[in-house]
């Protein structure tokens, strides 16, 4: 019997198939001139033992059913499509060689992609229970985490950008933190006690709401612009601000943008949660005994508390992503490697930051769905 | 024992209630009944301040209840709403824990009264104790919220509509259950509701508002036979009120000795089940459940009082 | 009708600025310092507007062509298995970066608009997508029903029933990823796409904030402008499907 053809896995297969025949890597022997792409088997001694995975993969994805085999495939195909990464940067590379550069090419992406795309769909078909859902995103991010400090990817461009400059990554990668989670805090500060005031206020919902949606309007790299002068002209107004390290230049103009922009989820969200809640039970809370503390901080905000995570997640996701601006207006974080990239076109830095932000946006929007899920069934 | 002494309060200038006088007994049921706009809700709102009067007191066992801050005075004070209000976020033993755990009760004493209290309304104390609110039907969620308001033991019971919600069917057997739970209790109830054979089916007292002033404030039978308005009239229904006499009557009342047949009538039925059963039997008497019999002319002869 | 009064004096005063920017000096002079010209002039901000219009219309209809027959392939029985993958993607890739996605594309694309449509026509696909689904999956099962039982085939249930009813959610999704893109296309000047961007970076490059004002304000406008246009087409295709 003939087994059944999965249809999705027809698609992982003609993106993964195209990304065996395109180069795997792409080959300087110094960062100038042009580069040469080598295919998998060619790229590496032993080559042929990463595509026969692969394409074994690929092929699981086409006729398995069981959602753990296609799932345990597909995290092998992943494993043998870095393994080959890594071995054909120390494979490609002269010995005490500096200059040469291996570069991951078009191929590799590609099976990343089909590979990422079997697993995901894997995970989907699974549907694991939360907890393991939390297992699995911190078996990932091990995974990653042993993989870079195992040095088996050393050999490749964007790791030698990384080693070349490992104190100014972990400084920038704090600064993007910062800028990240500083400005939702600040948001939380801010906009929680807001969102508080229009649901009580409901004649204040109108003019707050309608000021911060104006906010989003303008274009991130110009509020990011304006914060500038208007952070030099408090330093220079005020000499207690500047003693206390506020400045135009510096992290402080990126962290108030990224605060304003975080304002309007966080305060709709806050009065949708709060309104959402039934008045009958507010009513009766306050009918039983409770003080007004006492109603807002047991029934009002468990009650809101999905919704308000949503809206932490939304900003979160945001503000990484945002957060890379800040390098173009000398705020810090991963963008200063971006732009300084895109610069020198010189895409292995594009990569230094590019990539970095992305994981943290993955990882940050995974860990706030599982939470807002958990949050759900708390509240059902 | 509670009196309300001159109560009024007005919301933007217009009354919603006016001069409110009426003392509701230890241990006595007072239903409030009244159009929407009547000001009962509100009323009943001042007894535990969750609306303040602009004038008038309310005394509650002899002690004004502005000596306290509201929310203790709240805490003292059953309450249960229609829609249940029960927190979604709660189970089912935390919703009834709600006052005992603001009173700051001891663990094992809370735990007590959740299963006496879940026991007290039929509900398998193992079974429900952890259960969401979502997972009741609609009869048990209201249960839940009257054993909730019940929980810290209160001399008193304010309830607004607490059966609007529900089915007829459910409706008559939660009526039963608060009635029998009150007098086992001893409860002090003060009982909002539109619906004129409820009052009559629970109050021992019926307070009738109209437009924010209390018209009538009598027994049951009093407001039938005695109607002090046009507008008492009109809320018991003229088509009714035969019936509704009835029902305030128990068959044992109206016991005569004799003897008939078929099956009996129990004591504590009322005679307007008395009467559906001899007509839809097409009997002229009943056999009364531990002797004697009563008669179709009988019954008429209540009726028309 | 505050708020109308408002778009309306918006919409004036862009268009007198798109017209006339040099009358508009005295306005942002005060913005300025060391006598720095108060208006961009190297490139004329008419062109530049209409450049960042059009890139992002393209962006916008591509995005949303490609977003709707995708939609579409997989609410279909032949696609279905497609359906939980495609859910999986949507909400994976929203968290990326518009950023990141415009500097990955520049090996792919090179320099100048080819990648900020890339990554413009990626990031907007996913609104759309989204919506479209929602739209499309959301249908009454009854009305669905009823167009089965009257004869319909698929195709024309597709034309006659599912898509007028699912085009008020659609278009949302349409303005979601017109709004972002309009934003995010100021970032394409960093890979030398001739947009707006290029008088804040102006700005940011030669302190100057009467470029980083202006630049952020006609952006700004046309955002809030489109934004109210779209909410308007929402309404009209609402009330056709009998929802308002």
């Amino acid at each position: 019997m003939i087994p059944r053809i999965d249809r999705p896995g027809i698609l992982f297969a003609v993106i993964g198939g195209a990304g065996l025949a395109l180069p795997l890597v792409q080959f300087k022997a110094n960062r100038i001139v042009a580069g040469e792409g080598l295919a998998l088997p060619a790229a590496l001694p032993l080559g042929w033992v990463a595509t026969v995975v692969i394409a074994a993969a690929l092929a699981a994805g086409l006729i398995l059913r069981a959602p753990w085999l296609r799932l345990g495939a597909a995290v092998l195909g992943l494993g043998a499509t870095v393994s080959a990464l890594g071995g054909a940067a120390t494979a490609l590379t002269p010995p005490d060689d500096t200059l040469a550069r291996v570069a991951p090419a078009s191929g590799f992406w590609l099976m990343m992609l089909a590979l990422s795309l079997m697993t995901a769909d894997a995970l989907t078909r699974l549907r694991p229970p939360l907890a393991l859902r939390w297992l699995l995103l911190g078996a990932a991010i091990a995974a990653v985490a042993g993989v870079l400090s195992s040095g088996m990817l050393d050999g490749i461009s964007v790791m030698r950008e990384y080693a070349a400059r490992q104190d100014m990554f972990l400084r920038e990668a704090s600064s993007h933190l910062v800028l990240a989670f500083g400005s939702l805090a600040l948001a939380l500060l801010a906009g929680l006690p807001v969102g508080v005031a229009i649901h009580q206020r409901a004649a204040w919902r109108g003019p707050v709401l309608s000021a911060l949606n104006v906010m989003q309007t303008i274009p991130s790299l110009a509020l990011f612009g304006i914060m500038i002068p208007i952070f030099g002209w408090i330093a220079a107004t005020w000499p207690a601000a500047a003693a206390a390290g506020v400045s135009g230049i510096g992290i402080f103009p990126a962290l108030v943008a990224l605060f304003l922009y975080s304002l309007l989820p966080v305060v709709a969200n806050t009065l949708t949660g709060l309104s959402a809640v039934d008045p009958a039970a507010t009513e009766a809370a306050r009918g039983l005994g409770m003080t007004r503390p006492q109603v807002m901080t047991r029934v009002l905000v468990p009650l809101a508390l999905p919704v308000l995570l949503a809206a932490i997640r939304i900003v979160l996701v945001q503000n990484i992503g945002l957060a890379v601006i800040a390098g173009l207006i000398g705020g810090g974080g991963f963008g200063t490697f971006v732009f300084q990239g895109l610069n020198q076109t010189a895409m292995d830095l594009v990569l230094l930051g590019a990539l970095p932000t992305i994981s943290l946006a993955l990882v940050a929007g995974i860990a706030m769905d599982l939470t807002v899920e958990a949050s759900h069934k708390g509240a059902a | 024992m509670i009196r309300i002494e001159n109560l009024s309060r007005s919301f933007d200038g217009k009354p919603a209630v006016q001069d409110v006088s009426l003392t509701v007994e230890r241990n006595q049921i007072a239903a409030l009944v009244g159009t929407s706009g009547s000001g009962k809700t509100t009323l009943l709102r001042m007894i535990n301040r969750l609306v303040e009067p602009s004038a008038g007191r309310v005394l509650i066992d002899g002690q004004d209840s502005r000596d306290m801050p509201a929310h203790l005075l709240r805490r003292r004070i059953g309450y249960a709403i229609q829609g249940h209000g029960l927190f979604p976020h709660r189970s089912v033993a935390q919703n009834i824990a709600t006052v005992p755990r603001l009173l700051g009760w001891d663990k094992a004493r809370i735990r007590v009264r959740v299963d006496e209290l879940l026991g007290l309304f039929g509900m398998e104390p193992a079974d429900f104790r952890d259960r969401m609110p979502s997972q009741l039907s609609g009869g048990q969620q209201q249960r839940v919220g009257v054993a909730r308001a019940l929980a810290a033991k209160p001399d008193l019971l304010l309830m607004d509509e607490p059966f609007g919600a529900l089915d007829p069917v459910i409706r008559a057997k939660a009526q039963a259950d608060l009635r029998q739970i009150q007098r086992r209790l001893g409860t002090t109830l003060v009982l909002v509701t539109h619906d004129m054979d409820e009052a009559i089916t629970l109050g021992d007292r019926i307070a009738v508002m109209d437009a924010g002033r209390l018209v009538q404030y009598d027994t049951p039978a009093q407001i039938l036979t005695a109607p002090a308005t046009p507008f008492v009239r009109d809320l018991t229904g003229s088509g009714q009120r035969a019936f509704q006499l009835l029902s305030l009557t128990p068959v044992a009342d109206l016991r005569r000795p004799g003897e008939a047949s078929g099956t009996p009538i129990a004591t504590d039925a009322t005679l307007r089940d008395a009467l559906s059963e001899c007509l839809t039997s097409g009997r002229e008497a009943l056999p009364v459940a531990g002797g004697g019999i009563v008669t179709l002319d009988a019954i008429r002869g209540a009726a028309a009082e | 009708m505050t708020g109308r009064a408002i778009l309306a004096v918006a919409t004036a005063a862009l268009l007198a600025f798109l017209a006339s920017p040099a009358s508009f000096a005295p306005v942002f002079a005060p913005f300025t310092r060391n006598g720095a010209p108060a208006i961009y002039t190297q490139t004329p901000i008419l062109s530049l507007t209409l450049s960042h219009l059009a890139l992002v219309a393209a962006a916008v209809a591509v995005s949303t062509v490609v977003a709707l027959a995708l939609a579409i392939a997989v609410t279909r029985p032949a696609g279905r298995e497609f359906l939980p993958l495609a859910r999986t993607i949507t909400a994976v890739g929203q968290t990326f970066p518009p950023v990141a996605v415009l500097a990955l594309a520049v090996p792919i694309m090179g320099f100048g608009a080819g990648p900020t449509l890339i990554a413009l026509f990626l990031y907007g696909l996913l609104p759309v997508f989204e919506n479209a689904l929602a739209g499309l999956t959301g249908l009454p099962r009854s009305v669905t029903e009823a167009a089965r039982g009257m004869g319909l085939t698929p195709r024309q249930r597709l034309w006659q029933v599912e898509l007028p009813l699912a085009l008020p959610v659609i278009l949302t999704g349409m303005r979601l990823t017109a709004v972002i893109s309009l934003g995010t296309a100021t970032i394409g000047s960093t890979v030398a796409a001739r947009t707006l961007g290029e008088v804040i970076i102006a700005g940011l490059l030669s302190s100057n904030t009467a470029f980083v004002l202006q630049g952020g304000a006609v952006v700004g406008v046309m955002a809030v402008l489109i934004h109210a246009g779209f909410q308007a087409v929402e309404r009209l295709a609402a009330s056709r499907a009998g929802r308002a």
